[in-house]
């Protein structure tokens, strides 16, 4: 297309292709311009979409309407168990069903500054724009959102924005937009539109003469290793946020499908951008396997604090007022405990680190509802937050209206991914990547109930329209089958490499490293990064994963369910992303919303960006070498937006 | 890794394709369980009232060997002379008959249903946690009365059973004298005694499931259901056990 | 405070594959804090295994939140255990005490077979949602989501239904293996909403038809609801025992009357 500008100054590949034009016009010039495939035609195309979240579910059922073949995969034994289920919060949309002057523009200013200046414009301009066409889509669906009274849409408000425009469905709007996309995917499926293949793994992404030709997967039921051949190939399969070993994550989300795709040439962007979220219930043991999250809201009404003295050993209602410290209250005034969530997740971490966390492994702060008790009554908080004081008491089993809450921050959510251009295609033409997997619109931070909308648009509004501009030049070409060498390749190297997972027979389980690789990464790629930590994570990494090749105890066989050898795959594939990760956080020289270097803050300790040198996206390419990988840019233009510092003061 | 040996298991799709055979509407609606359901219901509420009726008839057994023959008289010239003698009779018999098989048929089929749907039992003990003597027993209480009905019959309608009249034969009519010499014999009082509480026990639930197998649900009446059931299974079991004791104890006597 | 539970009893049920015998294995657990979730002690168990070069007992899991549906187990005869409305990954050792012993085994059902140790294939479900249970509704034809407005009780009964999880204990638990609680919770979700009026009898239709090619049928014991860890209420059975009726016997061509 000829509109089509050229933004990348250091790389060829890193064509955006946004189109030029008004901001507010691009996707409309977009679609005007994209080429077509007759509804006849389409049924030709084979598609392949790896994951059934609310990218992959809404992307797998829209392109099998429209006509194209589809075959969807998943490594779940049902299409609606994708992570995407556990989102609570809500959606949001640029309605302004409350008329409080919520607009398109609004939305995308947000989303702009919620992601520190580090993302795309046109893409997010976009996603502010279908985020209307989200709602009334899933409405239609029949998920049931909250109502008032009077039959309408109901609004709830999230950080970072002054307007309600967050559509919910009480505490499980992941579930519910999940369950609609996921029945719109099997009213595919029963139709014929669709077929699904579940429990199976995507292990390698095969390219041929520089188009991605299908994928070999292993089916996690038999061990076998088989190839699928595609016009086109979508990867809707979510963050990498697992990588810290615990994290709110779902024990087997991995960045495997991401990460081969990297290794085949897809250009890996931003891995450092990993979000905390502050209000997680702390590890309680060395046993622990993952952590959960607690809603924010909870932070309106509780008082985080932890006491003053280090060894203090009173339990918590016996300490008077005067040897607490109200951290947050103290530090922030205006924002006080609602202070946004990299900065009070900071604050809890340096009190740990100084010795003053509480509970048994003191790896935690108070949020305390004694005041709130005292001063609303128990029956107005029990209304308010009795499902989640319940599942607080459920999972620490203690009552948190008569002990206070222990919380602590975890990693829930990675804003880095697959570099994709403004049609969500990587760097290997005719390879997609939508949702949580590629890393457009978030920047560098992403707003709350933002993850849901991001799925569903990529999924059901971008996609579509992209796909069909990338598969019209193929028409009547013939493509790669799956005997194509190339395949029989890749699926050979596949099926060594489970094989040589097996045959190590060291005395570790994945398990092990797996745990040990999320302690590296947590302490030195968390929160808070700096030189020196990045440094020493960068030799340690490697060191680990040599003990990792030497070391792994793999029991069972290749053939039938082994959930070891499953694990033992994806470790391999945290491993190498690890050492990328703590790399693109060492390069970048800056700090930007989720990254935080200790050497780039202002006096106030809010995150100090470098404009001058970082206002551009690191994609990074692979070369063979886990450490040595190639860093290259794309520049980040602002045409609508003036680059300014956020201030939550 | 050495391939295996496993055929290569096919993807889901196209599962909802093949076209449904429709057969005329009530067969159709009780070739599924629910429909079946729906029938065992509708037949429960058939009977319910056969269980109810006969109950209030036989307490006029209360009132001594007249009013209850003839009350037995007045069954069989229901609608008389506008319909024959008996013809009312025998159709009540016959909807009830056909009531009760239809009863039997869903129940039964509804059973290998149940038994096909978990060809392996668990292997640990259960832990029930809602799940009544009552509804685990309807099977069990459900031939009981069975069996029972068959008795009754047999000792009361054909006499087969039944101890003689003094003049050492069996008269159908004199229901009252039937009642009272069948009773007499303490293994058949304590078998009447039984069944009853077994149908009572099997109405205490039946009743209730036919509220949830039509459909009946309403937060406004949902609370009342299962008194209801419990109510109409002690009225029937009352009235019922109130014969073979009242005849044990000499209340009641030729 | 934490405690540690001593010398727990673990049986667990092992099976190659689908047709192969199985039996119960037993495990002695010296001790684990009663921090520990039920499946972190499975994970104890299963690292201590592979440290002997045992295989790992596969079960399936997920999320470990209690919303993705992945985890099932049949614990001491419980489906999910002896915690009410909770999920086995939400379940803590603080629920046993010392010298317990704990007897796991998969879902039995046979629309439920068991594919290796614990975890049992439920795709059955899939197919039942496949038949039915949606709205159809295109991408891209929707009207303004404000258009319909939907009563707060009717939106409030839909999402009651809405919140299952489709993890399978109502056939775990239920004595017929009967999956009346799903397959009437989704019904209700979608037949209650104005949206899903067009095409409710025919779903009411398919979706029974469906669910009578793998399941048992409902004795209303109760054991689902008393399982499900949603705590989805029999009504949604009724409900679809009514709208299956009506799809028998109304005129559809007056489905917009009512």
């Amino acid at each position: 297309m000829t509109m089509l500008e050229d933004r990348s100054t250091t790389n060829a590949k890193l064509n955006s292709k946004v189109p030029t034009g008004a901001l507010a016009d691009k996707w409309d010039t977009f679609k005007a311009n994209a080429k077509l495939v007759n509804p006849n035609n389409k049924r030709k195309f084979k598609v392949i979409v790896v994951g059934t979240g609310l990218a992959g579910a809404s992307a797998a059922a829209t392109l099998a309407e429209l006509g194209y073949q589809v075959d969807a995969f998943t490594f779940h034994d049902s299409a609606r168990r994708a992570h995407s289920i556990a989102a609570q919060g809500g959606i949001n949309a640029a309605k302004n069903y409350q008329g409080d002057g919520d607009s398109v523009s609004r939305l995308f200013t947000d989303t702009i500054k919620g992601g520190d200046f580090r993302s795309r414009e046109g893409n997010v301009y976009r996603l502010a724009q279908v985020s209307v066409n989200i709602i009334d889509q899933m409405v239609a669906q029949g998920v049931p959102f909250a109502r008032e009274y009077g039959g309408l849409l109901d609004n709830r408000s999230f950080g970072g924005a002054q307007v309600s425009r967050t559509f919910y469905a009480r505490g499980q709007t992941g579930q519910q937009l999940l369950l609609g996309a996921y029945q719109q995917l099997s009213r595919q499926i029963g139709s014929g539109g669709v077929r699904l293949f579940n429990r199976c793994e995507l292990v390698d992404i095969v390219v041929i003469d520089g188009r991605a030709a299908g994928i070999v997967t292993r089916d996690l039921l038999t061990g076998q290793v088989t190839s699928h051949a595609a016009h086109a190939v979508v990867l809707a399969t979510g963050g990498y946020g697992n990588v810290y070993f615990l994290s709110t994550n779902a024990m087997n989300c991995n960045v495997t499908a991401a990460w081969r795709a990297h290794r085949r040439g897809a250009y890996f962007a931003n891995p450092c951008y990993t979000q905390i979220h502050p209000t997680c219930i702390p590890q309680a043991d060395e046993t622990q396997s993952k952590l959960t999250l607690m809603s924010e809201s909870l932070r309106n009404d509780g008082r985080v604090w932890v006491p003053k003295n280090a060894d203090e050993t009173r339990p918590a209602h016996q300490i008077p007022d005067e040897d607490r410290d109200y951290y947050l209250e103290r530090l922030y005034p205006s924002y006080g405990n609602l202070a946004p969530r990299d900065i009070s997740s900071r604050a809890a971490k340096r009190l740990v680190d100084k010795g003053q966390g509480v509970g048994p492994l003191k790896n935690g702060v108070y949020l305390d509802f004694s005041a709130a008790i005292n001063r609303l009554g128990r029956n107005v908080v029990e209304e308010r937050y009795g499902n989640l004081f319940e599942m607080y008491e459920r999972i620490a089993g203690e009552n948190p209206y008569e002990v206070p809450m222990r919380i602590y921050p975890a990693t829930h959510y990675t804003m880095g991914g697959l570099w994709v251009d403004y049609e969500l295609q990587t760097t290997i033409p005719g390879l997609y990547a939508a949702g949580e997997a590629n890393f457009s619109d978030h920047g560098a931070n992403r707003l709350g109930a933002s993850a849901l909308m991001q799925g569903l648009a990529d999924g059901y509004f971008v996609l579509p329209y992209t796909i069909s501009n990338g598969l019209a030049p193929l028409l009547n070409k013939s493509v790669p089958g799956t005997d194509h060498p190339e395949f029989k390749r890749v699926e050979a190297e596949a099926r060594d490499r489970y094989q040589a997972y097996l045959n190590v027979k060291g005395t570790r389980s994945p398990d092990y490293f797996h745990r040990e690789l999320g302690k590296i990464i947590w302490d030195y790629c968390g929160m808070e990064r700096d030189r020196n930590g990045l440094e020493k994570a960068i030799s340690e990494i490697p060191a680990l994963y040599d003990e990792f090749k030497k070391d792994l105890r793999v029991t069972g066989t290749g053939e039938g369910v082994n959930q070891t050898l499953e694990k033992a795959g994806r470790v391999d594939d945290f491993f190498q992303l690890g050492m990328l990760m703590c790399k693109d956080a060492l390069t970048r020289e800056e700090s930007a919303g989720g990254h935080f270097r200790v050497e780039y803050q202002t006096a106030e300790g809010e995150a100090q960006r470098d404009d001058e040198n970082f206002c551009h996206v690191a994609a990074w390419e692979w070369t063979g070498d886990a450490n040595n990988a190639t860093r290259h840019e794309e520049q980040l233009s602002f045409e609508t937006l003036q680059l300014a510092t956020r201030s939550y003061k | 890794m050495a391939t295996s040996s496993a055929p290569v298991r096919e993807p889901v799709t196209g599962t909802a394709t093949a076209p449904r055979v429709r057969r005329p509407f009530l067969l159709d609606l009780y070739a599924t369980a629910v429909g079946k359901k729906y029938a065992m219901a509708i037949s429960g509420i058939a009977l319910m009232g056969f269980v109810l009726f006969h109950m209030i008839g036989n307490l006029k057994m209360y009132f001594g060997a007249a009013d209850l023959n003839e009350y037995a008289e007045f069954l069989k010239k229901l609608l008389y002379p506008l319909a024959p003698k008996e013809s009312v009779l025998w159709i009540l018999r016959l909807g009830l008959i056909g009531m009760l098989v239809l009863h039997l048929h869903a129940a039964w089929s509804l059973t290998m249903l149940n038994r096909r749907a978990r060809p392996v039992r668990y292997q640990s003990a259960r832990d029930y946690q809602e799940a009544s003597l009552a509804s685990r027993s309807m099977r069990l209480s459900g031939i009981v009365v069975l069996a029972f009905i068959v008795w009754h019959l047999l000792d009361l309608t054909f006499g087969v059973v039944n101890t003689v009249g003094a003049d050492g034969e069996f008269v159908r009519a004199e229901v009252y004298a039937n009642v009272v010499r069948s009773f007499e014999r303490w293994p058949v009082a304590l078998f009447y005694v039984v069944a009853n509480l077994l149908l009572g026990l099997h109405l205490s639930h039946g009743v209730w499931s036919i509220f949830q197998s039509l459909g009946w649900n309403n937060p406004r009446f949902n609370a009342w259901r299962t008194a209801f059931a419990r109510g109409f299974a002690a009225v029937v079991v009352i009235g019922n056990v109130s014969f073979p004791i009242a005849v044990t104890l000499g209340i009641v006597s030729v | 405070m934490s405690h540690t539970l001593k010398n727990l009893t673990v049986k667990v049920w092992r099976q190659d594959g689908p047709t192969a015998k199985g039996d119960f294995e037993t495990h002695v657990i010296d001790s684990i804090t009663d921090e520990a979730s039920f499946l972190e002690m499975l994970d104890v168990l299963n690292e201590r295994l592979i440290s002997q070069g045992k295989e790992a007992v596969v079960f399936d899991h997920d999320c470990r939140e209690g919303i993705c549906g992945t985890c099932s187990l049949m614990i001491n005869g419980q489906a999910h255990g002896p915690q009410r409305a909770t999920t086995t990954c939400q379940l803590h050792m603080r629920s046993f005490k010392s010298n317990d012993t704990i007897v796991i085994e998969p879902w039995r059902a046979g629309a439920f077979p068991i594919v290796k140790d614990l975890m049992v294939d439920r795709s059955a479900f899939d197919r039942i949602v496949e038949s039915g249970g949606y709205i159809t509704s295109p991408t891209g034809g929707a009207p303004d989501a404000n258009l319909i407005p939907v009563p707060k009780p009717v939106a409030d009964a839909a999402m009651d239904s809405a919140a299952c999880i489709g993890c399978g204990a109502c056939v775990a638990a239920c004595p017929n293996g009967a999956a009346n609680l799903f397959v009437g919770a989704k019904i209700a979700h979608l037949n209650l909403l104005p949206q899903g009026q067009a095409e409710r009898y025919k779903r009411a239709e398919a979706m029974v038809d469906t669910m009578d090619e793998h399941f048992g049928s409902c004795t209303n014991h109760g054991e689902c609801s008393a399982a499900c860890p949603k705590e989805i209420s029999l009504d949604v059975i009724a409900l679809m025992n009514k709208d299956y009726r009506s799809a028998k016997f109304k005129n559809r061509k007056e489905l917009s009357r009512n």
